[in-house]
């Protein structure tokens, strides 16, 4: 939140020339049916997409020379608002001409970029671009009808932000790689939730399946147990290493995997020493703080929990004790 | 042609309203609580005022009316106070609201929600209206406040008050109501409705923006929601909007006056303009028109999306809206097309047409045929209205 948003204004106002133009007339409103496809010798091609309890529904028309799979010409019909209605005219109008396989690769994006008035100032608000995916649907769904197959055919990739058609994969790469923090650099490096925002968290104004703070929260977790991995891979053994060695890679485990656990509760702990003991045994002294001192899981289920995560990542020689 | 029909957004302010706010705006500008005559020339100003509330809202003047910025203000202030005053440390742990509140009522109530407080929301029949019968099915010795509105912001339903603030005193429960639709527009006795609490905001009876009131019945502790100050009795703190309060007194005492041109002239209007939308195929309106406030339709165009209808009628001057504007960055639909149990492909397609006794038959007659001659260009372009799906499979 800053200056430039403490006060809303009419969203009418950011819609570009060119998207007010087509809201008021269409050039490519209309439809054609079979006489029309017969006449020009083409296929007809009529595909539905969205719903008006939903808000929005689009039809598009498309005549298809089946020679060379082109689309000569389109239509559509649109129950929606004025972004709906002037994304499905350009949508159509950027159909006309294309071979079916290359109308398929048109994204919102590119429907919205068409819309523009200058290549740098977004055709419309960031609320609407998601009256701008529907043009994008409804096309996969034609080529799906023309060629015989699934419209989940054209698309491979789980998609997290509709309005920047930002795949699930490419956030998960892009926090890894650059090694993000926060759902603001996710957006800054992908553009993803910089639109309708639905996609940040739950109660946007459209319900997502996955949202950039469980990615976020997700990945980073990974991370996390990948580079502990990471630290504790050495040509020595956990049991061989000098007590510097252990209680680094100790405090390592602890911090990633287990303190989450107990601050979660209020609680924490600390390492007071690590000993060799009888046999291969390697004894872990720790102390339990906050709400863990005094806790009667800390000798039982909590304990437990702690001595199996170093036993596994670690060494199965450890044991854990209580001070 | 231009046409403001978006009355239950705001109003125009008052002609004579704005006239008796010019001075305490210009040469009498002092501070009412300051001991020199800048501020004590205020006093007569402001004694009117508050006497014409009192009139005007049916209240004993040994009731408080608070002045607020608004009514959201008075709203907050109701339901977050009896948190601390009649919720926390007691007995009582639920609150009871409508479930077509606006967002002022449903978002504190949701505040509170999550502060462990039970929110019980009250269906509304196929009109719109929560009645006692609802009440009754919810209520209990559990229940520390019931707030439910006296007029619905988007359909103009008028709802049952008295009867429910009487099942909620003989459990033991508080009442308030959000009067915001209602005053101004029809009778409101606060008396003899028998309320504890009713918020109000002067810019819904042709007042000015940014001031507003809360009624508070004779004997309630309610917490202020604002400390540091001891105006108003020590019961809100803030230097007195003088201008702004002078305005709503004057303009509540003119909209009482007109009530019975309100109940005829604007009533007229309204169902003029309603014949007309009506007329239109495949139309409907929202409520029955004798439990209406006198200036409101909500209708649903079939096949119409609400704002596609909003951006024509811009374009031809007039003003309207696809619901409460307080939401109007929230694209999801109508809630309370969504709350009547209203098909689900009617949800997207409301259109509210608020009117004021500034409209006239001219206007009226110029919205109706924009109306129509947007209706019919966007069903055009529909893709749902004018096609059977199964005609292309």
């Amino acid at each position: 939140m800053a200056k430039n948003n403490l006060i809303g204004g009419s969203i009418w106002d950011e819609y570009s020339q060119k998207v007010q133009d087509r809201m008021n007339q269409p050039k490519f409103m209309g439809e054609f049916n079979e006489e029309d496809a017969k006449n020009r010798n083409a296929k007809l091609i009529v595909a539905d997409f969205g719903a008006e309890s939903c808000g929005d529904a689009v039809r598009l028309f498309w005549l298809v020379d089946e020679k060379t799979d082109t689309i000569i010409d389109a239509r559509f019909k649109s129950f929606g608002c004025g972004t709906a209605i002037a994304s499905s005219d350009t949508m159509a109008e950027l159909c006309i001409g294309k071979k079916v396989d290359e109308a398929v690769k048109i994204t919102n994006l590119d429907v919205e970029f068409a819309m523009r008035d200058e290549p740098n100032t977004p055709a419309v608000p960031p609320q609407k671009m998601h009256c701008s995916v529907m043009a994008y649907d409804v096309i996969k769904q034609a080529a799906a009808t023309y060629k015989g197959v699934s419209p989940e055919d054209f698309e491979e990739q789980i998609i997290v932000c509709e309005c920047a058609r930002i795949s699930l994969g490419t956030i998960k790469e892009v926090i890894k790689l650059n090694d993000l923090h926060s759902v603001e650099e996710i957006t800054q490096y992908t553009k993803a939730g910089a639109f309708c925002k639905s996609c940040i968290k739950p109660g946007g104004h459209e319900a997502r399946e996955y949202y950039l703070v469980d990615i976020l929260a997700q990945t980073r977790a990974e991370m996390d147990k990948e580079r502990l991995k990471n630290s504790t891979k050495s040509d020595v053994s956990f049991d061989e290493m000098t007590m510097v060695g252990q209680l680094k890679a100790v405090e390592a485990v602890l911090d990633a995997e287990i303190r989450p656990m107990l601050q979660g509760d209020g609680g924490d702990m600390e390492i007071i020493d690590i000993q060799k003991a009888e046999g291969a045994a390697i004894d872990i002294y720790i102390r339990y703080l906050g709400a863990c001192s005094g806790c009667s899981s800390g000798s039982g289920a909590t304990l437990y929990a702690i001595e199996s995560i170093l036993q596994e990542e670690l060494s199965p020689n450890i044991r854990v004790m209580p001070v | 042609m231009k046409v403001y029909l978006d009355n239950n957004a705001t109003t125009m302010l008052d002609h004579n309203a704005l006239e008796l706010m010019l001075p305490y705006l210009k040469e009498n500008y002092g501070n009412p609580n300051s001991l020199h005559q800048w501020g004590s020339s205020t006093h007569p100003a402001l004694r009117d005022a508050m006497d014409k509330l009192y009139e005007g809202l049916g209240a004993s003047d040994l009731d408080d009316i608070i002045i607020t910025s608004c009514a959201t203000e008075s709203i907050n202030w109701v339901l977050k106070s009896a948190y601390f005053d009649y919720i926390l440390d007691k007995e009582r742990d639920e609150i009871i609201i409508s479930s077509v509140e606006h967002p002022a009522v449903s978002g504190a109530a949701h505040f509170l929600k999550s502060l462990g407080v039970k929110v019980i929301e009250l269906p509304v029949n196929s009109e719109g209206v929560s009645n006692v019968e609802h009440l009754k099915e919810v209520i209990s010795d559990k229940t520390a406040l019931v707030s439910v509105m006296w007029a619905n912001n988007e359909t103009g339903m008028i709802f049952p008050i008295k009867e429910m603030a009487e099942l909620s005193h003989e459990f033991g429960a508080l009442f308030h109501t959000d009067a915001t639709q209602a005053v101004g527009k029809i009778k409101v006795d606060l008396r003899q409705s028998g309320v504890d609490f009713a918020s109000f905001s002067a810019h819904k009876f042709h007042g000015p923006k940014g001031v507003g009131g809360l009624f508070i019945k004779k004997g309630l502790k309610l917490t202020p929601l604002l400390h540091g100050g001891e105006h108003m009795g020590g019961r809100r703190s803030g230097t007195l909007n003088v201008p702004y309060i002078v305005a709503m007194a004057e303009a509540l005492r003119i909209a009482n006056s007109m009530l019975i041109f309100e109940d005829s002239h604007i009533r007229r209007l309204r169902d003029r303009l309603e014949d007309a939308v009506l007329s239109i195929e495949d139309t409907s309106v929202v409520g029955d028109r004798k439990n209406r406030v006198p200036n409101t339709i909500l209708a649903s165009i079939k096949g119409v999306e609400g704002e596609a209808m909003l951006w024509d009628l811009n374009k031809n001057g007039i003003a309207a809206s696809t619901g409460s504007a307080c939401a109007s960055e929230d694209l999801e639909s109508n809630p309370i097309m969504e709350a009547i149990g209203a098909e689900n492909d009617l949800a997207h397609t409301a259109l509210r047409l608020s009117l004021s006794r500034f409209n006239t038959e001219e206007e009226i007659d110029y919205a109706a045929t924009q109306i129509k001659a947007a209706a019919k260009r966007l069903r055009a372009i529909s893709s749902t209205y004018a096609y059977n799906p199964n005609n292309y499979k």
